[in-house]
Parts: C-alpha cells; structure tokens; sequence
C-alpha cells in the first residue's frame, strides 16, 4: 500500500475516484505476501501489482465493476484450485484471494 | 472506537509515509465488507460495528503489528472468537494488515564486509546501523548505504538502544577482533534479537566460545550465535558473502534447511 500512495494522492487530486485490491489471503503457492496491492482508478490507471502479472488484468476489470457501482466490496479469488476461481489463474497453481473495494474511507 | 476527525485513509497515508507502526482491520467477509479498524500503539479509530469486536480486533491487530503479519482472523459479530461461540453464528472475516517500521540491522565492525552487507540489507528493507569504536574507520563516506554509523563501543550502544530489537531485527558481528567481539555478543545476547551472526573461521569460533564462557555466558545463550556466519554457498568476496549472511537470516525466519529448491519438495511459497 505504501508504495501506492504517490498515485492515489495523484489521482484524487485530478478528480478521479480509485479502487483498492489487496491480496487478503493465499491458498498454496502465491507469488506475492498478503498486503501485496493495486490501485485502479476509474479511467483504468494501474498502479502496483498483486500477482507476478497473472493475475492484474482481470482485478483492473473487477475494481473498474465496483467503481461503477456494478459490485459491492468484497472477496474475488483467482487460481486453480477453487470452486470460486475465474478463468484466469496464477501460473504457480495457487489461489489468492483479493479484497477490492472503492477507496471511499 | 473514535470518530477520527480526518478520514481514515488521510491518517493511514500520513502514517505510513512516516513509517509508523500501523494496522488496518477491514471486514472482508460478513454482513457489512468494507468496515475498518485503524490501529496504533495510541489510539484506535474507526468501528467495524460492535464495541466488543473493536476491542478484541484492536487487542489482535496489536499482536499482529509487533510481529509484522497481515492476514485474515474470523470472529464473531460481538467479538466472539472461541469456538464454541462460533458454532451456529454468522462469522465475519477481519483482514489485519500491519505495517511495522522496517526491522534492523546491527553490523559491527567498519570492514569492507559491512559495506556489502549495508548495501545488501538495504534491498531487503533492512535500517542498517553500523558500529565501530575506532574514529578512523567508521565514517559515513565508507558506508554510504548504512542509515547511521555511529562511533561506539557494543556495550553503551546497546544500553541505549538494545531494548528496541525484536525478533525481526538482525545483528551481524564482522570484527574478528576479540576486544570488540566480546561486547558485541554480549550486548546481543541481552536482547529479543532474533537473529546474531558472528564472523570468522572455525578456528576463531572456538576460541571465541572460550573467551564468552569466561566472562559467563552459558551454553543456551552461546547456542543462539549463528558462528562461523552464513549459508555455505562457497562466498569468497564481501559481496557473496553478504548474500550467504542474508540467505542465512531468511531461512532462520522461515525455518528452513536452504538446499536448491530442484532439490527439496514441498510448497515454494509455503
């Protein structure tokens, strides 16, 4: 999250709004810790990263959904393994969980 | 829980860009996603909808930025966390995430080793303080990549600052030199330090064990010196052997026996 801020300090300032995914959980092998995040704003401006680029663009897809009111907060999970898992999956065969919500706090 | 007087996020940037030891609570999963706990060593601002799960999540989140983790920890909606009370009640899952001040490393001895080891700590996020008692040579134009050097015998070092190192912080002694050797093990020994490396051949461990007994220190304490330093990869120059000295350190923290992962099993990231 540190790492995020000059942006997302940057991308309010401009009027844009930004979402927040922060890997929460990891079931198995995952590249990155949980806390690892990325911020999205709402024209589609990424920064950070929460997988080894397995992963951001479809969390770009799913954080744009809660900017525009498509979706609430909540839990999205990417791998494998798990009956909730998208399409996309983590190379290294894990499954993360990401929190995505609007940076609205 | 306090109404904070600016939104959350503000006191969270504000604090982390000035490195401060922080939690976030975040209700990931439950009736209400979304709901946060902000917490620190002085206040606790925010709600995730109970006072009783404040408080417990506060008393958690604490727990969890003294030992620098993040992750997830299921309660009840009123803080319950046994599992007895679980049973038949709607659970909440509580991301904590913390952010603790980056942990330290102690290096004594102003030799080209400690120059590779600062910089090589450096990468890894390590507060690098270097420490030598002789004027000369522990200046900052030798280490530029330490955060400090301070001119110093061990002993009044970790008098003043001892008390500050945990399990997550590291000292390295490269001295060779018994006279400050001594002191520096010593001072170590007294703290919660998680990690103490002392350098030097094997010839010279044996010798420096004897010279420790004597001045008292027993067996237990002796056995936390990781002596001779760091993983046997076979380093020759101070830059290899900054990377077996920090090879060494990550593989304390995670429990591991370091061999080639071609030749162990198990989970990578595990």
């Amino acid at each position: 999250m540190r790492e995020l801020l000059d942006d997302i300090d940057r991308w309010r300032a401009e009027g844009k709004r930004v979402a927040v995914a922060r890997v929460v959980d990891i079931l198995g092998s995952g590249p990155r810790e949980p806390g690892a995040a990325m911020a999205v704003n709402d024209v589609g401006e990424v920064a950070g990263s929460v997988s080894g680029g397995c992963v951001e663009g479809a969390v770009v897809g799913e954080a744009l959904g809660v900017l525009h009111g498509e979706r609430g907060p909540g839990i999205v999970s990417f791998g494998y393994s798990d009956d909730e898992a998208f399409a996309v999956g983590l190379t290294c065969g894990g499954t993360i969980r990401l929190f995505i919500e609007a940076l609205d706090w | 829980m306090t109404t904070p007087s600016a939104p959350l996020y503000d006191v969270l940037r504000d604090r982390l860009r000035r490195q401060l030891p922080t939690a976030l609570a975040t209700v990931v999963d439950g009736p209400d996603p979304g709901r946060k706990l902000l917490v620190t060593p002085d206040e606790v601002l925010g709600g995730l909808g109970h006072p009783e799960l404040d408080r417990i999540v506060a008393r958690d989140a604490l727990a969890e930025l003294e030992a620098g983790r993040s992750g997830i920890r299921h309660y009840g909606p009123e803080g319950q966390t046994t599992p007895e009370d679980l049973v038949d009640a709607p659970t909440l899952s509580v991301f904590v995430e913390s952010w603790s001040p980056p942990p330290q490393m102690w290096i004594f001895g102003a030799v080209d080793f400690t120059a590779a080891l600062s910089r090589v700590a450096k990468v890894l996020g390590y507060r690098v303080i270097v420490c030598d008692a002789r004027e000369v040579f522990a200046t900052r134009r030798r280490f530029p990549a330490a955060d400090e050097v301070v001119v110093s015998w061990p002993g009044p070092l970790f008098e003043r600052r001892g008390s500050q190192l945990g399990q997550r912080d590291a000292v390295c002694i490269l001295t060779h030199d018994p006279k400050f050797d001594v002191p520096a093990v010593q001072g170590a020994i007294a703290t919660r330090v998680g990690y103490i490396g002392v350098m030097g051949s094997r010839k010279t461990h044996d010798k420096r064990l004897e010279r420790l007994r004597d001045v008292g220190l027993t067996d237990d304490e002796l056995a936390r010196l990781m002596s001779p330093i760091g993983l046997d990869i076979g380093a020759r120059t101070p830059e290899e052997t900054a990377i077996s000295i920090c090879a060494e350190i990550i593989a304390r923290r995670t429990g591991r026996a370091a061999p080639s992962l071609r030749d162990a099993s198990g989970p990578i990231h595990g």
